[in-house]
């Protein structure tokens, strides 16, 4: 645990001593905030149009619905932009500057690397879900939102981001060009993304299945506020795959040579 | 301390390094010499658990590197062909990250982080960045991340590549200061280092083992005759002649000639000292000795001749050539 550790720390050290963490967190400060504001506005005109129909209950407008759920939607596209950039280093850098050699003649089993380089990953994506906390902030002091479905949506998004971060570890690991792995990371991640539009043409089995492969779609219910195993053991098990993929394409790279 | 037996090791269908068996005992420093590509890299890096051997066995510490790859690796500095280093950390955040992943425990790892530094001398460069060190600088900071957890066996992959001539010598020594308490292979290309530093070498080429023996066997092995190189003023005379009658000598051949003044290498038979016999020959002929030595094999005549040829069967086929 000691070494995990080791390396997470230095994983997220090495992304605020470079640029890439400041400019990570930027982006997702200045989009998601961008979102915030437009859905907010939205929302705030809705209201008072509803205020102005004497349109009265909790059915009518409601801060969760409308701003929350809509809000942490947006922020899957951006995980789906961001998460490329942070894990598209992690290897293949490693790689390219001979680092990796240190790392694999250092007495650390492959699964004490992956996990150390998940965590740190990891670790900044949770910076950047705090960044947004302010935002959620705001909502409770000038509204009264419930909290719980919040908590399940940052649940929801942490799962997630650990699956993209998950799948990109896999595909840095199999590159020693930085940008090779962003691009296919992404273009992979868009295809997780979209791949239960396909479902809805083509037959009932096909629709299922991409259905449930659909990295969004299991995000749904998180987003409102509901905790269902299904998807917990989704996000896990991917994860888990992901990581055990990557630990196997560090070990077959030697035996490569 | 350190025994490979029978490794071999393809990429594919490219085999870099083909049944090399070798053994280091504890304390020794072992020289691995060898060309470009001789595979001395895929040898190292099988040897500290980099990649695993095609077949054969790699022991390290009493530790196979296939079976035990952790232990092994606990016990293993390895300084790689190109120092490992985090551009982004400086040399004091590196070296406490290695000492982290190499198991040294929290509670001495500052003691042995200055420890390292001293040694290596690199102490007045702990806060600056591994991106800003010059190559001198890299190396011994590789050096250093190799020793931090005080390894039984270390192993250097060209520890002198890129120093100057004073860090090379500074080096050499720390190297064999290192020596008693931590068995030492280094892979080298420049011969007088071997010489200087190691008790025995292995000469590798093309994927073989070629020759293992002490630099000065080596030497001695592959010596054979004795030339001598005799600079004459004979005025434009040829004085093959008059050498070629001198006893004991079995070939001359003239080696260069500038302004009248030639210069011979005379070869004689070994444990023939004609040296007495050449210079009275010079001078009674009134001829001006200007220059009598005797002529070594330099260790990188053996290195050639090692490996240029098969074996090193290189004593006899010197008598052959030099009878025709």
């Amino acid at each position: 645990m000691s070494n995990v550790l080791a390396i997470a720390n230095k994983e997220l050290r090495s992304y605020f001593s470079s640029p890439i963490a400041y400019v990570v967190i930027g982006l997702f400060a200045l989009l998601y905030g961008y979102f915030f504001v437009a859905l907010l506005a939205y929302f705030v005109r809705m209201s008072m149009q509803a205020g102005q129909f004497g349109m009265q209950g909790p059915q009518a407008v409601n801060v969760n619905q409308q701003v929350i759920r809509g809000v942490m939607q947006n922020v899957t596209i951006l995980v789906l932009f961001l998460m490329p950039m942070v894990t598209m280093r992690s290897y293949a850098e490693e790689k390219r500057s001979g680092t990796m050699e240190l790392l694999l003649t250092s007495p650390l089993t492959d699964f004490q690397i992956v996990m150390g380089k998940f965590l740190g990953a990891l670790a900044l994506w949770v910076v950047m879900l705090a960044v947004s906390l302010i935002h959620m902030g705001l909502l409770f002091i000038y509204g009264n939102p419930e909290w719980k479905p919040i908590l399940t949506a940052y649940l929801g998004l942490l799962l997630l981001g650990g699956c993209f971060i998950a799948v990109g570890l896999f595909i840095s690991s199999l590159t020693k060009n930085q940008i090779v792995a962003g691009m296919v990371t992404f273009a992979v991640f868009l295809l997780l993304w979209i791949i239960e539009w396909i479902g809805s043409f083509s037959g009932p089995t096909v629709d299922k299945l991409t259905t449930y492969l659909s990295i969004i779609g299991h995000f749904d219910d998180f987003s409102k506020g509901v905790i269902d195993t299904t998807h917990l053991i989704y996000y896990l098990s991917f994860i888990t795959f992901g990581l055990f993929l990557t630990a196997k394409s560090v070990d077959s790279e030697r035996w490569r040579g | 301390m350190i025994e490979v037996q029978h490794l071999t090791k393809r990429y594919g269908r490219v085999t870099a390094v083909e049944d090399v068996s070798f053994r280091v005992e504890r304390g020794e420093i072992l020289g691995f010499l060898g060309p470009n590509g001789a595979g001395k890299t895929t040898t190292m890096r099988i040897l500290t658990g980099y990649m695993p051997a095609t077949e054969g066995k790699a022991i390290v510490a009493g530790f196979d590197v296939f079976d035990q790859p952790v232990e092994a690796k606990r016990r293993t500095g390895y300084l790689p062909e190109t120092p490992p280093l985090y551009p982004d950390m400086t040399v004091a955040e590196y070296l406490t990250f290695v000492a982290r992943i190499k198991g040294v425990p929290s509670n001495e790892r500052l003691q042995r982080i200055r420890g390292v530094m001293e040694r290596t001398r690199i102490a007045d460069m702990a806060n600056r960045m591994c991106s800003k060190l010059s190559k001198g600088y890299k190396q011994r900071v590789g050096l250093a991340q190799a020793l931090i957890h005080n390894p039984d066996v270390l192993i250097l992959d060209e520890p002198t590549a890129g120093l100057d001539p004073k860090q090379i010598i500074e080096t050499r020594q720390l190297i064999k200061a290192l020596a008693g308490d931590h068995t030492i292979i280094l892979s080298t290309h420049i011969l007088p280092e071997v010489s200087q530093t190691c008790q025995r070498v292995v000469i590798i080429n093309k994927g073989h083992v070629v020759a293992v023996d002490t630099p000065d066997n080596l030497t001695a092995r592959l010596r054979g005759n004795e030339t001598m190189y005799v600079q004459v003023d004979a005025g434009g005379v040829d004085a093959t002649g008059a050498l070629t009658r001198v006893p004991g000598v079995m070939r001359v051949a003239e080696s260069d000639r500038r302004d009248g003044i030639v210069g011979y290498e005379v070869e004689s038979g070994s444990g023939h000292d004609v040296r007495r016999d050449l210079a009275r020959a010079v001078v009674a002929s009134g001829w001006g000795l200007l220059e009598l030595r005797p002529m070594r094999m330099s260790l990188e005549e053996v290195f050639l001749s090692v490996t240029t040829e098969e074996l090193p069967t290189a004593p006899a086929a010197g008598t052959e050539t030099a009878n025709e």
